[in-house]
């Protein structure tokens, strides 16, 4: 049964699907997709107030030179947005966030997902071990995780920067990817594996074509974990960073004697690339598994 | 070499050592690194490569830090300066007194204000050090606190040569010179000084029935449920103990408990330890009064908050002072200490406070403020020039003199943070 | 966890297959594990081993290293003084596991079951805040939820709170707070295990049983188990450790284990101390996750399908 057939079946069957009762159509059609938006909403809350205060003017006289936000409204303006690269610093460390991000999550996810596949499909010698270093992994306190790698970075003259921070997001993501993908992989029926593998595919065929369509779910989800884990770091990165910037080590920094709105700017356009892309892919219809 | 000579002879020797030799033998990295399964063999096997210290800009049969040695510097052209945020005069995302800076000296400025917390940056810094490796920082500025006196414990900072220095010693406020954390300014010189006293906003003027003037204040019922302290214990410990009519600078063990017994009996009234967030309480009105340093205050007065006030309470207040030093193995020392001079000239000075809003170390750039700047709110702000009487008023903070000492002063008043 | 080749399955027949086959859990495992052996256990055991040891005597600040003296005193002195931190945290990362649990479960079955086409687009709206730095969450979450904020003003002029009434610097603040920030680590795993469940399986229960409620009791819930584990390793183990939560949003004793091993590491410069702690937390999660495992039987419920 592919996936594919699934999800038809499913949106067939629910379409067609004979009242049974007032509640139940009522649960499914009004009370869960409505708390679903709200929860949704609900998580947007922060989201809504930073980019209502990126308009925020703070006329104050000599924040000219510094200006700050300010959560006391006063009055509308665009200039934040006009100078949206007013602080180049920042615009750096962004770019060398998402930068970092990006790689880290391909990266943390491709070597996650092997582990997931190794550990759910196969026994093998040191499968346990494995498992509880994944867990330890994420059990441990970030503060000694930077301080310890610190450590070892410099006894080792790994030279500190995009590099280290990149390989310690790595570190710390597999395991998150491991553990979502093999929610996805657990009790899998290989049958449909068998079934290719008995047509004569090869197992690297049965692999693109069957396996990961199958558990892309998994991955996706996966990867969209590590995305905000490592976007959002800051201890961690914090001890491994050396002399560069990435944007949460920045705000961080700035939080302390106020930020510049034009962190609420770049927070808002964060934001709005990323409902251009939900709203693209809705728009374009493609089928996902 | 004989170890007991005079403190100079001292400090040379082992930093020669330090410096020279290997600086942790592999017996010694082997016990540091652990003996965990596999670690100390990697560890040693590791350390055994990377373990050899470069040599600072000269020859090693100079010490360190000497006027002969820094006879020797040669300027570099580069200055990797680390410093705590908005903690410098920004236009546009420029900095201009660095711009003049370099355009005086040529020397390129690569400026980072990656410093967040002293311990937190220390802490950043001391697997370099305690390898016997560069830091990659030329200057840097760091509280007077336990990590300033472990830095200078362990000869983690380069000595200072004051001939090299005519800005501060003709310019510098009387407040930053040989402070007890520094004798004889031979590691630090400050760069910017704060106070820590009191903030608060109308609705403790309105429950009190008047406006604050004491610490006792802090501890009054009518304020239950919006008193908001610090949860630095070293700036809630000194209050205690300023509270008490103590002076933390000279205070002992036996203060400290009487300290930790006052802070406990005003628990009940304490919304919560903040942070540098208890600004934001403050103007969220979720505390109405507070401990506050003075920037802060000022800052909030011209972000939309006009309303706050700050407070020298009779008491006094505490002063500390954020100091420019150069760590150990810096790779472009000469052009560190030529920063140095150059921040205490009194235009750049003035520049500096008329940006930062903190207390400048050189009182002359107050009239530059005023004429030249022509900023009469910050040239009047006592927050930023203090006058005399503000200056009798501040007391200094307790210099810690070892781990002991700071274990017991931490194990006295954490508890009333973290409960 | 076993999944056996049928006997009959013609790749058994060519020798190099099987060695293939084999060898592949190694060459799978091999990259990500040589990654975490390299980066997190080495240089976490060599800080974790600080907490047997005791630093060489000096005088002052000077620091000579630390010396290897089978300190196991360590760990009793860190329970001894902190134990009360260690429960809180336990307690407060239960409170947000469950509730978690309660409020993403419903989100993550709407989405798997009934998302459409449009699942990937809502799991993709759910993480956006989180793209979004911390800071600025904490902010505006603090901003709205001050004394004198929006919320807390009206359900003052509703009666519905008493007026003096706060949020922030309470045990409450810092539970919401984590939740807010562990939700997409609750549904994601949820929804991975929940999306996969075959319809023909749920549709063939609904024939056969009365109402929905066993429909979801007896066939669904049980199969999203594997997800239920995920979703509980992914909330409850960090939120235990969690530090700035407590930190930004609360007051007066809610202080976490995650601080205390900040303030001992960065402040009172007890390696040995911060690293003991560290080691209890560890492996305490460790053994909690074990016997969750084995009471969840999770092991057991792939082997049905």
């Amino acid at each position: 049964m592919s996936a594919v057939a699934t999800e038809r079946r499913g949106v067939e069957v629910a379409a067609g699907q004979p009242l049974r009762g007032q509640r139940g159509r009522r649960w499914t059609s009004f009370v869960l997709p409505a708390f679903t938006r709200l929860v949704i909403l609900y998580l947007l809350v922060p989201i809504v107030i930073m980019i209502l205060y990126s308009f925020n003017a703070n006329t104050a006289a000599n924040t000219a030179t510094a200006p700050k936000v300010s959560f006391r409204w006063q009055g509308f303006t665009g200039s934040w947005w006009r100078q949206w690269n007013g602080v180049p610093d920042l615009t750096v460390a962004l770019k060398n966030s998402i930068l970092i991000a990006v790689t880290s999550t391909i990266v943390a996810t491709i070597l996650g997902t092997l582990l997931a596949l190794a550990l759910v499909r196969y026994r093998f010698r040191g499968q346990g071990t494995t498992e509880m270093v994944m867990f330890l992994n994420i059990a441990a306190p970030e503060i000694v995780l930077g301080a310890s790698l610190l450590s070892f970075f410099v006894l080792t003259n790994f030279p500190l920067g995009l590099g280290s921070v990149f390989v310690a997001h790595v570190m710390f993501n597999i395991a998150f990817v491991a553990v979502t993908v093999r929610a996805r992989l657990a009790g899998f029926s290989r049958e449909t594996e068998e079934a290719a593998q008995d047509l004569y595919a090869n197992p690297w065929q049965t692999f693109i074509k069957v396996t990961l369509p199958l558990i892309w779910p998994g991955i996706l989800a996966g990867g969209l974990l590590a995305f905000a884990l490592s976007i959002d770091d800051f201890v961690t990165t914090n001890f491994v960073a050396g002399q560069t910037y990435t944007f949460p080590l920045w705000v961080f920094g700035a939080v302390k004697v106020g930020i510049p709105p034009q962190v609420f700017v770049m927070g808002t356009m964060i934001f709005t690339v990323g409902v251009f892309v939900a709203v693209i892919n809705i728009v374009s219809g493609r089928k996902k598994t | 070499m004989n170890d007991d000579r005079s403190d100079e002879g001292r400090i040379d020797s082992a930093f020669l050592r330090g410096v020279t030799q290997r600086r942790l033998s592999r017996r010694e990295v082997l016990r540091y690194a652990g003996t965990g399964v596999g670690a100390a063999g990697l560890a040693a096997f590791l350390a055994a490569c990377g373990a050899k210290s470069p040599s600072p800009g000269g020859t090693t049969s100079v010490a360190v830090g000497t006027p002969d040695w820094w006879s020797k510097q040669t300027q570099a052209g580069i200055l990797n300066f680390a410093n705590w945020p908005y903690y410098i005069d920004t236009s546009k995302g420029e900095h201009p007194t660095l711009e003049t800076f370099t355009k005086n000296t040529g020397i390129e400025v690569n400026y980072r204000p990656v410093i967040n917390d002293n311990a937190e940056f220390f802490a950043k810094i001391k697997p370099f050090l305690q390898q016997g490796k560069d830091t990659g920082w030329d200057l840097m500025v760091l509280t007077n606190g336990p990590q300033l006196s472990e830095l200078i414990a362990n000869n983690w900072l380069i000595p200072l040569d004051l001939s090299l220095l005519p800005n501060f010693t003709a310019n510098a406020s009387p407040l930053v010179k040989d402070p007890a954390y520094d004798p004889g300014n031979k590691y630090t010189v400050t760069w910017q000084s704060g106070f820590t006293g009191m903030g608060y906003a109308p609705e403790a003027v309105q429950a009190l029935g008047r406006a604050p003037t004491s610490l006792a204040d802090l501890w009054d019922p009518r304020l239950k449920g919006h008193v908001g302290m610090m949860s630095d214990n070293t700036e809630l410990g000194s209050i205690g103990l300023l509270k008490l009519g103590i002076e933390p600078s000279t205070s002992t063990p036996d203060d400290w408990t009487k300290a930790a017994a006052e802070l406990e009996k005003q628990k009940p009234l304490v919304r919560g330890y903040y942070g540098q967030p208890y600004i934001n309480q403050l103007q969220d009105r979720n505390t109405w009064i507070s401990q506050a340093w003075s920037g802060d205050i000022f800052i909030a007065n011209q972000s939309g908050y006009p309303e706050l006030k700050f407070l020298v309470p009779k008491e006094g207040v505490m002063i500390w002072h954020d100091n420019m030093m150069i760590p150990a193995l810096a790779q472009h020392p000469l052009d560190a200490i030529t920063y140095m001079n150059y921040a205490y000239q009194p235009l750049v000075a003035a520049k500096l406070a008329d940006y930062i809003w903190y207390v400048t170390p050189v009182p002359a750039a107050k009239d530059i403020v005023l004429n030249q700047l022509q900023d009469p709110t910050v040239a009047k702000s006592p927050l930023v020039f203090p006058d005399t009487a503000m200056d009798q008023q501040a007391h200094q903070y307790y210099t810690f003199k070892g781990q002991e000492d700071l274990t017991e002063w931490n194990n006295t008043f954490e508890p009333i943070i973290q409960s | 966890m076993e999944q056996y080749v049928r006997a009959d399955h013609p790749v058994l027949e060519t020798g190099k297959t099987r060695l293939g086959k084999r060898l592949a859990p190694y060459a799978l495992t091999a990259p990500g594990a040589l990654w975490l052996l390299i980066f997190f256990l080495i240089p976490m055991g060599a800080m974790l081993v600080l907490a047997l040891e005791t630093p060489v005597q000096t005088t002052g600040f000077v620091s000579r290293g630390y010396q290897f003296t089978w300190h196991f005193g360590q760990f009793g002195e860190a329970f001894r003084l902190y134990h009360t931190q260690l429960f809180r945290s336990l307690n407060y990362a239960t409170i947000v596991t469950i509730l978690t649990l309660v409020v993403g479960y419903p989100v993550a079955y709407w989405i798997a079951f009934y998302g459409g086409r449009r699942k990937t687009t809502y799991l993709f709206l759910l993480l956006l805040p989180f793209f979004v730095s911390f800071v600025i969450r904490s902010l505006a979450w603090q901003f709205i939820l001050s004394d004198d904020g929006i919320v807390i003003r009206n359900l003052e002029r509703w009666h519905i709170v008493p007026s003096g009434f706060h949020i922030l610097s309470t045990t409450t603040a810092v539970i919401a707070g984590i939740t807010y920030n562990a939700l997409p680590f609750m549904i994601l795993p949820l929804y991975v295990s929940l999306e996969k469940i075959d319809r023909s399986v749920v549709e063939a229960a609904k024939d056969l049983y009365a109402n929905k409620r066993d429909v979801f009791l007896k066939v669904i819930l049980p199969l999203s188990v594997p997800g239920i584990f995920a979703g509980f390793l992914l909330t409850f183990v960090p939120a235990v450790g969690d530090y700035v939560n407590a930190e930004i949003l609360g007051g007066t004793g809610t202080t976490m284990i995650g601080n205390v091993i900040q303030f001992e590491f960065l402040t009172n410069n007890d390696y040995p101390m911060a690293s003991a702690l560290a080691f209890i937390l560890m492996v305490g999660l460790l053994i909690g996750i074990l016997i969750y495992g084995r009471v969840l039987g999770t092991r057991q419920i792939e082997e049905y399908v």
